[in-house]
């Protein structure tokens, strides 16, 4: 089957992890839609290993799940500090750093 | 040895101002003792160098390597070179010098910043004794600033004056003026010679094309004239009357504005290869006297009229000076009586106006040599050397001047003649309107004679005046002592000594006698209704309203154009662009709405403008 | 599991000519369908649950194209460890007005969606042809070392190991500034009741127990406000959380009359009686 179909399918999840991130207001969900663009990239990683003929691309998206996980420690470490001073979980309350 | 007749007078100085109120008590007598002891080192040299043979007279003390430059060859030594010419004018300057320091003691007793100005009179005279010391032009200028700085600080010493603060302004702005000419002739010199020592100037001058000397020269006559004040630079030393009058002695006749002079001597090997320059210092020099006797004849205030009486007689030592070497010797030899008589009449004129409440309107004193006895007599022998009449210092100096003048051209010589008859008559003036005459001061003034502090000086100057230049001339004395240093040339006058002397006699006679039958009346009061001439001469021939048209009104107006380009040009276009930038900054910051989701936006926007561009070049 | 997943793999590779595209348009469309599942829940669970199928199914995909150890981590790490974290997290959190999808700044949606739709027609037109080549097998990379765990080993503990080393470095790093942000330093002493009791009164708040949901109402349930006996919504009656979500209750008018009849005395019984005469 031509490897072209998994890029285009992981462009789609791509773009709709972005949308998710745009759209969104809720600091948990963008984060998800986050994770979303990450595994969006993996399978770009594993198609990319399947073409080529070797491991490098399983193994680099091996690195980036384990990113991946010490970032949403983390992150939902961050969110939850946020949410304890500002009772509130949207991204949209964060908004000090403005003119 | 010769380092510490510049060495003391300039610690002495710099102890009185570092040490403050602390100095009080014994700093005058510091100061004296100073200004005396390079006096007395300054003779001792002079002996001994009488006792060397002629070749062996100049001697030159490399006291310490001032600058170095290696890689531009550029090497100036702090040396001092002592010969016939510094050494004349190191004894004129500390012996007169010294006199003027005690005559200070008792005229500026009452002031309570006497040991600052004691403090001043001895920086004063180290800076001239460096100046006239220096073995090369950098060090000379070095010295020549320093007289510049302590002529500020003297004639404005009563700062509280306006008009004092003024006059040093002026006297300071006039001399830079000077100072950016002497500044210029020292760079040509390191340009054009690779040295700025006078022997190495003397001999690179021998073999340099024409424009050298000739630019050097007139550069070196700017810097003469704003020292000396000569035309046109001369504005500022009739103001320069604002300071103590021990100041205005030591200004006039022994530091100062002997320092133009002192220049084109030393660089007579310049001038020398450069008629031009040389005729141009002749010119200057007529202007200058002429200028400065009408002045002189015109002012009531006595000092003013001393005043214009110095710049006609520097006029005359520029003028010998520009002959070449038929006058160098006289110009010196003129300096040196000068000195003297000048130094005489100042102090006596200082004298006078102790007595009479600080007056200097001429035309408000009258019969004083009644009870000013010594004043009158030293006064008095004052007049009959600058006037001319042997055996008096003056006739000696001048009339060689005047032979000189002669032997040059008749322009030169009929100048000098007029100027001397001008000479006599304002002279004669002042002598009659001061001494005899009858009494005109106001009721309350109680004339008396100087203590002896003011008078011993006068008199011992005055049996220098009196005697200088018959002792100096006699046998010819002072052409051979200086004829090493600048040559001599003896003057070939078109008619015999005996006819110019009689022709010089009856010119100055008829000054005298013109005077005389002018002022057999005085006026309390200085005439309103006078001719042209006469009002021309009061305002000092127009010299302050020339400079202020010439140079005064169009740099008020340059300035005043620039000021509004600046306004409004160049502060537009900064605040133009601060505006812009503030503008744009204004309204780019809305922007930055601090929402995530917002600056998420643009990041993806540039990321799909990335991507579409990727295709497109796929594409 | 893994030995299973591998032969799974394995059948699928051998017999990939049928196999395989049906197995992609399978959970491929069930992958886009968690993300969109994703993008338009109101509620973060649901979102987070969404997601959690959008990474299963990429796990298939994964096994399907010879990477049965990544599918089987990306089980283990994202739909196990990762998404239960954010379950966790949003327990805590629990419901935000944040959840729901009106869009509060202007322009950001029709932008946004403007921008995905020219991001995913660009990014398809881009990757829709990347590779020119028909894709090599991985057999010969799998069997160098004995199968595709010991391949993706051997890369780790040879070529990359620097990078293995740095990425521990990370994970400790990350578990050690995790705690440090969730720790909470106690700077005044643990409060007593009495304390507790003072602050409550002298704030000036409401100081009795809160009115239960659904007094005088004909529902017991926490989403129906309590009516006030003017007949008008106790606004304290409800939880917050119901609130935030918007899904309270309405009030309709029979209840309403119901209310007000209680409130007068009258029975509902000999209302019904009254009717009956």
């Amino acid at each position: 089957m031509n490897p072209d179909a998994y890029l285009v399918l992981s462009g789609i999840i791509f773009s709709i992890g972005t949308l998710g991130v745009l759209l969104r207001r809720n600091a948990i969900v963008a984060f998800m839609s986050v994770e979303l663009m990450l595994n969006a990239a993996n399978l770009a990683f594993v198609t990319g290993a399947r073409v080529w003929g070797n491991l490098d691309g399983q193994t680099a998206a091996f690195f980036v799940m384990v990113v991946a996980a010490a970032e949403v420690v983390i992150g939902l470490a961050i969110i939850l500090t946020i949410f304890r001073t500002r009772n509130s979980a949207s991204v949209d309350e964060a908004s000090l750093l403005r003119w | 040895m010769i380092a510490a007749v510049i060495a003391l007078p300039a610690l002495s100085a710099a102890l009185l101002l570092s040490l403050g109120n602390r100095t009080n008590k014994f700093g005058p007598w510091m100061a004296i003792g100073a200004s005396a002891s390079s006096f007395l080192i300054g003779f001792w040299q002079f002996l001994q160098m009488l006792a060397r043979p002629e070749e062996e007279r100049t001697v030159i003390t490399t006291v310490y390597e001032w600058l170095a430059v290696p890689a531009a060859g550029f090497k100036v030594d702090f040396a001092l070179q002592l010969d016939q010419l510094s050494i004349s004018f190191v004894l004129l300057i500390t012996f007169v010098g010294t006199l003027i320091h005690i005559y200070s003691l008792g005229y500026m007793s009452h002031d309570e910043n006497q040991r600052r100005f004691f403090a001043y009179l001895n920086l004063f005279v180290a800076a001239m004794l460096l100046l006239v010391l220096a073995d090369n032009y950098l060090l000379l200028y070095v010295g020549w600033e320093g007289v510049g700085l302590a002529s500020y600080l003297l004639i404005g010493f009563w700062q509280h004056k306006p008009t004092a603060a003024v006059a040093a302004k002026k006297a300071f702005v006039a001399n830079r003026v000077g100072d950016f000419g002497l500044s210029l002739a020292i760079m040509t010199m390191f340009i054009v010679f690779g040295s700025v020592s006078f022997s190495d100037v003397n001999e690179g001058v021998l073999g340099a094309p024409a424009w050298v000397s000739l630019t050097i020269g007139l550069l070196l006559l700017l810097a003469a004239c704003g020292k000396s004040a000569q035309f046109p630079l001369q504005s500022w030393l009739l103001d320069a009357m604002e300071g103590p009058t021990p100041v205005s002695a030591l200004i006039h006749a022994a530091t100062m504005v002997t320092a133009g002079v002192y220049l084109i001597v030393r660089s007579a090997s310049i001038f020398n290869a450069s008629e031009v320059a040389q005729t141009a210092v002749i010119v200057i020099g007529a202007i200058s006297l002429l200028m400065g006797a009408i002045i002189g004849a015109a002012k009531d205030d006595i000092k003013k009229s001393l005043a214009g009486s110095t710049m006609s007689q520097i006029g005359y030592m520029v003028l010998a000076a520009g002959l070449g070497p038929i006058g160098y010797v006289f110009a010196i030899l003129h300096l040196i009586t000068h000195g003297f008589f000048k130094a005489v009449m100042f102090l006596g004129a200082g004298s006078v106006m102790h007595a009479t409440d600080d007056n200097v309107d001429m035309r408000r004193y009258g019969g004083l040599s009644k009870v000013m006895i010594f004043t009158t007599i030293t006064f008095f022998i004052g007049y009959l050397a600058i006037i001319g009449i042997p055996p008096f210092a003056g006739f000696y100096s001048k009339d060689h001047i005047i032979e000189a003048a002669l032997s040059h051209s008749w322009w030169a010589g009929a100048a000098v003649l007029f100027g001397a008859g001008l000479t006599a008559f304002y002279m004669t003036r002042m002598v009659v309107m001061t001494f005899f005459s009858k009494p005109r001061w106001e009721d309350d003034v109680h004339p008396h004679e100087s203590p002896l502090s003011m008078t011993l000086p006068m008199i011992l100057l005055s049996i220098g005046a009196a005697s200088m230049g018959i002792i100096l001339t006699n046998n010819h004395m002072f052409e051979h002592w200086l004829e090493p240093v600048t040559g001599f040339v003896e003057p070939e006058p078109p008619f015999s000594i005996q006819t110019i002397t009689i022709i010089t006699l009856s010119v100055v006679a008829t000054g005298v006698l013109a005077a005389i039958w002018q002022y057999r009346k005085i006026a309390k009061v200085a005439p309103k209704k006078v001719s042209f001439a006469v009002t021309a001469a009061r305002k000092d021939l127009y010299g302050d309203v020339m400079n202020e048209a010439l140079l005064m009104k169009p740099g008020q107006a340059l300035t005043r154009a620039l000021n509004i380009f600046d306004k409004s040009v160049v502060d537009g276009f900064v605040n133009g662009l601060g505006l812009f930038t503030g503008g744009i900054s204004s309204r780019l910051r809305k922007s930055e709405t601090g929402y995530v989701r917002s600056y998420a936006m643009s990041i993806v926007l540039g990321t799909a403008i990335l991507v579409i561009v990727l295709l497109i070049v796929r594409l | 599991m893994i030995r299973s997943v591998i032969k799974l793999a394995e059948v699928a590779n051998e017999s990939s000519i049928s196999f395989e595209p049906f197995v992609f348009w399978l959970c491929g469309g069930l992958a886009v369908l968690g993300a969109i599942g994703m993008l338009i829940s109101h509620k973060a669970v649901h979102s987070a649950l969404w997601v959690a199928l959008t990474m299963i199914n990429l796990a298939v995909l994964y096994v399907l194209q010879s990477a049965p150890f990544l599918g089987v981590a990306q089980v283990v790490v994202y739909t196990g460890a990762v998404m239960m974290l954010f379950l966790f997290v949003l327990m805590i959190v629990g419901v935000d007005a944040s959840d729901s999808l009106v869009e509060t700044i202007k322009g950001q949606r029709r932008v946004g969606i403007l921008a995905g739709v020219i991001l995913v027609i660009a990014l398809v037109l881009l990757l829709g042809n990347s590779f020119s080549i028909q894709a090599a097998e991985l057999v010969n990379a799998d069997s160098t070392y004995g199968g595709n765990v010991q391949g993706i080993a051997a890369l780790l503990f040879g070529k990359y190991v620097l990078i293995f080393e740095l990425t521990s470095a990370l994970l400790i790093t990350a578990a050690v500034g995790a705690m440090v942000l969730a720790h909470k330093e106690r700077t005044s002493p643990r409060k007593t009741q009495a304390i507790l009791a003072k602050e409550l009164f002298a704030s000036g708040n409401y100081k009795g127990p809160l009115p239960a949901p659904g007094v005088y109402a004909r529902h017991n349930s926490v989403d129906t406000p309590a009516l006030l006996p003017d007949g008008s919504v106790s606004e304290i009656s409800l939880p917050g959380p119901i609130v935030a979500r918007g899904a309270v209750k309405n009030i309709n008018q029979s209840d309403l009359n119901e209310v007000q009849i209680i409130s007068e005395g009258l029975g509902l019984v000999s209302s019904e009686e009254e009717g009956d005469k």
